[in-house]
This record gives C-alpha cells, sequence and structure tokens, in this order.
C-alpha cells in the first residue's frame, strides 16, 4: 500500500505500470494520452527501462512486439485512431501467444473525432479488433484508483494465460485528478521468471526458442488455435470482474462500465431516493464479459439499462446475455457526450414504466439532433487543438 | 484610395486558429496568394494534414480533403490520378510528413508523382504540445525528451529535403524559410514555381518551410526568429537541393 495522494489518470496509469515491473515502453504522441509517455520518458530511463518515441503506432506496437517476445513486462499506450493503427501488432502479438499490455484512452471518432472522452471502441476491443479469430482480455477501469492499479492485474492475467491484454479507459479517466494509491509493493522484475518460450539475450543454458503467428502445415492452424480456445474458455469461465451495487432487490438493473458508471451511481442512488428500485452491475472485465450474471439478474428484475457513451456497443454483449428475459433498454451518449445522473435516474424510472419516451434514447437523440443546442461553447474544442 | 494589399481571395473568411507568430499563418497565406496569381481556385484541391494545421481545410477557399495522420500524400496521389486536372497539394507537418507519414511522402516522391508538398519544419509536435518529432535539433528540449534530445538515445534529426532529393523521380526539392522579409520572398517563389510544375506536368515537387513554433518552444516569437536562424539553420540549410524541371521544360 502506497501513501494516499491526488495523482492525474494518465500519469498514475504511467507509474502503476513502472511499479508492476513494467520496463519496456514504445508509444506515439496522441491527445488524451501524452502524459503517459511524457512520464514514461524520464522515469523509464530513472528505472533502467526502455523508453522509444516510435514513428507511429505502427511502429510503436511492432516494438511492444519485439519486447514482449524477451518476455519482459512491456506496453504501448495510444488514443482511438492509434489504437486503429495497433491493430496490426495486436493481432500478430495474439497469434504468438505473447503477453504484453495494450493501454486505449479513448477519445470521440470515428476517424480524427475529437479529444474528447468517448466509449465507442467497446466493439473493437473486445471483439479483437485486427485481423483472425483470437481476444485480448479487457480491463475498463472506472477511477483513477483502478487506472493505477489495473497494470499489474492486466499484466499477470496477460502472463498466466499468454494473451495481450487491455486496458481500455476514457479521455475523461485520463485527465481527470483524484486521490488514489497503490495497493501493492512495487514489483522489481529481476524477480520475475524469465518465460520459457522468450528470444533473446545470452543463452547457453537453452535451446533457440521461435516466436511466430503463421501455421502453413495441414491442421497447424487448427490444432494453435483450438489451444488458444481452450484458454479463452478458462478465462471465460475464471477470470470475469464486476462489481455490484444494490442488486439484492433491485427491479431495474443499470448496466454501464468505465466512466459512464461513475454517473449511473449517483443515478441509481437518486432514483432510490424516489422509490425506484435501482441497481448497478459494472463489468471490470469487458472480455470476458459477466454474460452469466447478468443472465441470472435479468431473471430477477423487471427491465436492464445500458448506459454508455456509444450507439450500443455493449448493449450487443447484455442482449446476448438477457436472451430476452426481460426488456433491454439503451441510454445512449455517442458524440463524446458523458451521460448526465439525472438522466439516467429518470430513464432508469421509465424503462422499469415500460415509458420509452424518457428514456433519453438513441432514437430520440437523433429525432431531436436538429434542434439540440450545446449550451458549453468550448473554444478549444472548437478550434480542435490537440487533435 | 488605392488597396496596397488585400485578402487573397484563397482564403475564406475564417480566422486562423494560429498562435501569434505562428509559421502556418504565413504559409498559408503564401500558399492563397499563389493559387490566386495563377488562376487555379477553381481546380486547387488541399489535402489537409494532422497537426496544428488540421483546420487547413477551413481556410483554403478551395476543395478539400482531411485524413489520416501522415496519409496526405497517398490521399493526394488518389485525387491527382482520378482527376488528373485538379492541382493537388498536400500541406504537412514535420511529425506528419517525417514520422508517421514517411513511408507515403517517400514513396509519392518515389513514383513521380504530378502533386506539390508543402511541409512546414518547426522541429516539434505543435499540436499535440511540443513532443519530439524527427526533426528535433540535438539538444533541443521536447516533453518526451525533458533533458533536450539526445544523440544516443534518440539519434538525429532527419533533413527530409536532401533525403527526398536522392529520389530519381523527384523533380524540384527546395528548402526555405519563413524567418524575415526577404526569406518570406523566396519562400513565395519557390511555393508558386512548385504549383507551375504541376499545372506544367513536370512532377513531384516539395517545399520545405523553416517555421517557428513559439507557444511549444516555451519562447517568444521574436526569440523564436532568432532560434530558427541559428540553431535551425545550421541543421537545415536553406537551397534547392533538386531541380529537373528547367530541363524537362525544354524537352516537352
Ligand atoms: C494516428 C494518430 N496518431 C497520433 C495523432 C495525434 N497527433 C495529432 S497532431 C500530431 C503531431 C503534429 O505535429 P506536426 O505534424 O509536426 O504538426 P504541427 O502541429 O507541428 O504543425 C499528432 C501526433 C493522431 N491524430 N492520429
Ligand atoms: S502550437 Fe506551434 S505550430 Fe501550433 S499554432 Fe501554435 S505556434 Fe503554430
Ligand atoms: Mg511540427
Amino acid at each position: 500500500m502506497s501513501e494516499k495522494v491526488l495523482m492525474k489518470g494518465n500519469e498514475a496509469l504511467a507509474e502503476g505500470a513502472i511499479r508492476a515491473g513494467c520496463r519496456f515502453f514504445a508509444g506515439y504522441p496522441i491527445t488524451p494520452q501524452n502524459e503517459v509517455p511524457e512520464y514514461m520518458s524520464w522515469r523509464q530511463e530513472e528505472t533502467g527501462g526502455a523508453f522509444v518515441q516510435a514513428e507511429s503506432e505502427v511502429s510503436a506496437v511492432n516494438m511492444l512486439y519485439g519486447a514482449a517476445a524477451t518476455g519482459v513486462r512491456a506496453m504501448t499506450s495510444s488514443s482511438s485512431p492509434g489504437v486503429s493503427l495497433k491493430q496490426e501488432g495486436i493481432s500478430y502479438m495474439a497469434g504468438a501467444d505473447l503477453p504484453c499490455l495494450i493501454v486505449n484512452i479513448m477519445r470521440g471518432g470515428p476517424g480524427l473525432g475529437n479529444i474528447a472522452g468517448a466509449q465507442g471502441d467497446y466493439t473493437q476491443a473486445t471483439r479483437g479488433g485486427g485481423n483472425g479469430d483470437y481476444r485480448t482480455l479487457v480491463l475498463a477501469p472506472f477511477s483513477v484508483q483502478e487506472l493505477a492499479n489495473f497494470p499489474k492485474k492486466a499484466f499477470e492475467l496477460s502472463e498466466k494465460y499468454r494473451i495481450p491484454a487491455m486496458i481500455l479507459a476514457d479521455g475523461i479517466l485520463g485527465q481527470m485528478m483524484e486521490g488514489m494509491s497503490y495497493d501493492f509493493e512495487p514489483v522489481d522484475p529481476k524477480t520475475l521468471p524469465q518465460p520459457a518460450w522468450a528470444i533473446g539475450g545470452k543463452h547457453a543454458d537453452r535451446k533457440r526458442n521461435m516466436v511466430f503467428s503463421y501455421a502453413l502445415g495441414e491442421g497447424e492452424l487448427e490444432k494453435m488455435v483450438l489451444k488458444r480456445a481452450e484458454r479463452y474458455a478458462l478465462i471465460e469461465r475464471d477470470e470475469v470482474l464486476y462489481e455490484e451495487r444494490d442488486t439484492q432487490d433491485a427491479e431495474v438493473l443499470i448496466v454501464a462500465y468505465g466512466i459512464s458508471a461513475r454517473a449511473s451511481i449517483a443515478a441509481m442512488n437518486m432514483a432510490r431516493a424516489n422509490g425506484v428500485k435501482a441497481g448497478l452491475l459494472r463489468p471490470i472485465t469487458l472480455w470476458p464479459f459477466p454474460t452469466k450474471r447478468i443472465a441470472e439478474l435479468s431473471k430477477k428484475v423487471k427491465a436492464v439499462l445500458c448506459v454508455e457513451m456509444s450507439m450500443g456497443q455493449m448493449k450487443v454483449d447484455v442482449d446476448l446475455a438477457v436472451k430476452g428475459s426481460c426488456p433491454v433498454y439503451l441510454h445512449a451518449k455517442p458524440g463524446a457526450f458523458f451521460p448526465v445522473a439525472e438522466e439516467i435516474a429518470t430513464a432508469a424510472e421509465s424503462a422499469l414504466n415500460g415509458k420509452k419516451d424518457q428514456l433519453f434514447s438513441l432514437e430520440d437523440l437523433v429525432k431531436n439532433a436538429e434542434n439540440k443546442t450545446y449550451a458549453v461553447n468550448n473554444p478549444i474544442c472548437k478550434e480542435g487543438a490537440l487533435l | 484610395m488605392n488597396a496596397i494589399t488585400k485578402r487573397p481571395s484563397a482564403l475564406t473568411e475564417a480566422q486562423f486558429h494560429y498562435c501569434p507568430g505562428c509559421g502556418h499563418s504565413v504559409v498559408h497565406r503564401l500558399t492563397a496568394e499563389v493559387i490566386d496569381e495563377l488562376n487555379i481556385k477553381d481546380r486547387a484541391v488541399v489535402v489537409a494534414p494532422v497537426g496544428c494545421a488540421v483546420f487547413a481545410d477551413k481556410y483554403f477557399d478551395v476543395d478539400s480533403i482531411q485524413g489520416p495522420h501522415g496519409r496526405g500524400p497517398a490521399i493526394a496521389t488518389g485525387i491527382k490520378r482520378a482527376k488528373p486536372d485538379s492541382i493537388v497539394f498536400s500541406y504537412q507537418g514535420d511529425g506528419d510528413l517525417a514520422s508517421i507519414g514517411m513511408a507515403e511522402i517517400v514513396h509519392a516522391a518515389a513514383r513521380g508523382e504530378n502533386i506539390t508538398v508543402i511541409f512546414i519544419n518547426n522541429t516539434i509536435y505543435g499540436m499535440t504540445g511540443g513532443q519530439m518529432a524527427p526533426t528535433t535539433l540535438v539538444g533541443q528540449v521536447a516533453t518526451t525528451a525533458p533533458k533536450g534530445r539526445n544523440e544516443k538515445l534518440q539519434g538525429n534529426p532527419i533533413n527530409v529535403s536532401e533525403m527526398l532529393a536522392q529520389l530519381k523521380s523527384a523533380k524540384y526539392i527546395e528548402r526555405v524559410s519563413s524567418d524575415s522579409a526577404p526569406n518570406i520572398i523566396k519562400a513565395k517563389k519557390a511555393i508558386k514555381k512548385a504549383f507551375q510544375n504541376q499545372i506544367d506536368g513536370l512532377g513531384f515537387s516539395f517545399v520545405e518551410v523553416l517555421s517557428i513554433c513559439p507557444t511549444n518552444w516555451g519562447t517568444t516569437p521574436l526569440k523564436g526568429l532568432d532560434f530558427l536562424r541559428e540553431k535551425m539553420m545550421a541543421q537545415y540549410p536553406l537551397g534547392v537541393f533538386k531541380d529537373v524541371t528547367a530541363a524537362n521544360k525544354e524537352g516537352k
């Protein structure tokens, strides 16, 4: 346990990775995650690790591929457009069964979008994102505290199952300051076992190792993929993480992850104060998704309300869990907008009563888009600084 | 009363968002004047980069397209090949062109695309807040090189103009500066030639403009200009690195 201090999300994450024993970082500047490489640029040097500012995200992720193959705890970080470029390397690392950490501090998209926090990369993160049949293990922090402590968790899970791990957060979490502390003692990388499959270094005492993702002989690829499927099944069985609040007597279940869960907690309390029995399930691992638990709860509640900053990417997984046991509604905030607690509380009540007009649903947003006025005329957003 | 100067018609009414002293403002104006003088406003297309000049599309009153970081020369290739009557220019910063987009610029030059590229070298990532660029000078401080660029760790700056001049299909490569009136006049001449070459079908033309970023250099515009003249010009000498367009024109 470290002392409780005030820290910015991105820096808490970077320091958390260092404390987890990360001694390789490669990245490329992009807002809203620039504090991560900036912090790493001096901190890696201080700890005897390596920091490389790559010429692009494609290059950064391939540097990660190389470093991860040597068995060191290695990471890269970026934001949405940059993470799209990293998909090549992520697919190769999944195919070579390498542990590593990729961080996505999501911003508005598609394309250049904007630099405000968003949750539009859920599908990309949880379905693999690159070519081929693979998964990445995805952790979704909802506080600076979790941003700081998840790198260690991510490295451990990724090493246990030899799978790339991703921390999927957003620009709001990355940029905000909060009280936090590290809940673990700093890891000395020298105490970590050198994996048997790792390449590089002087190796008089072992045979040569090979890191690759191809499998050209008859049936070879199938064998490789099935081994992976076996590990994926174990992950789905044993590594699901979620948080529940007030679900015991809940009649309407809110499902929200990351920053959307923050507003949902406030909303849940407001709804309860108005006599609406709302509960919350917050997926912490997005893959593996808490499918089983949501299925159980969906049989007890009257309705489920998904709250997310996208057009309903997570809702697809909730629908697959609920399988029609009760209605599933979407309170959507696409376009890099943040959910408002009062609206979620109203939406939860409407979901419970089957009233569709107060859900602030995607359909309503589309209908009202023409006439929507924006209260804040943020000059930075207007002029697009930091894109 | 006679008007001595006026807003080029190739600029929209939009107010630039560039910081005081920024070289982008100067080069935008020069480019717009050239478009007016060559009378190509109705067939010019600007390819806007990702960088402080991302809104070049809002400022030039011509057709425009904004694309992914560094890919400008590839996008320009697509437009020019599909519509050869267009006069296409890719406007890019040093992070955009010399880092993530190095492959695209090298290959557009190697293919000898008949396009114009304007390259703003300010030795830094302006838009994202002052990270090291491939053009950052040795010893120059950046947010990802807090002790200054270290030759042993981060190597030496890339001189893009000299490099591209090695490619046989590149036709015109010049480095100019935006620091003073005489240099700005030269810069305009170079930009005009780079557009004229495209109009004449002569091939790949590239103008690098040394430029200041007082905001991320942590200095004033005036001190920034001193840095440009003393430090940048030592690393990036001005001049024509390649010009085979005159010979081509005669042979035509
Ligand atoms: C794929 C991708 N990576 C990173 C970024 C973030 N980004 C925006 S502008 C920029 C650098 C711009 O620097 P430069 O090209 O030198 O232009 P300047 O602002 O200095 O004119 C970066 C890295 C992005 N938008 N997309
Ligand atoms: S940050 Fe630098 S490059 Fe960007 S507008 Fe300001 S001075 Fe110009
Ligand atoms: Mg620049």
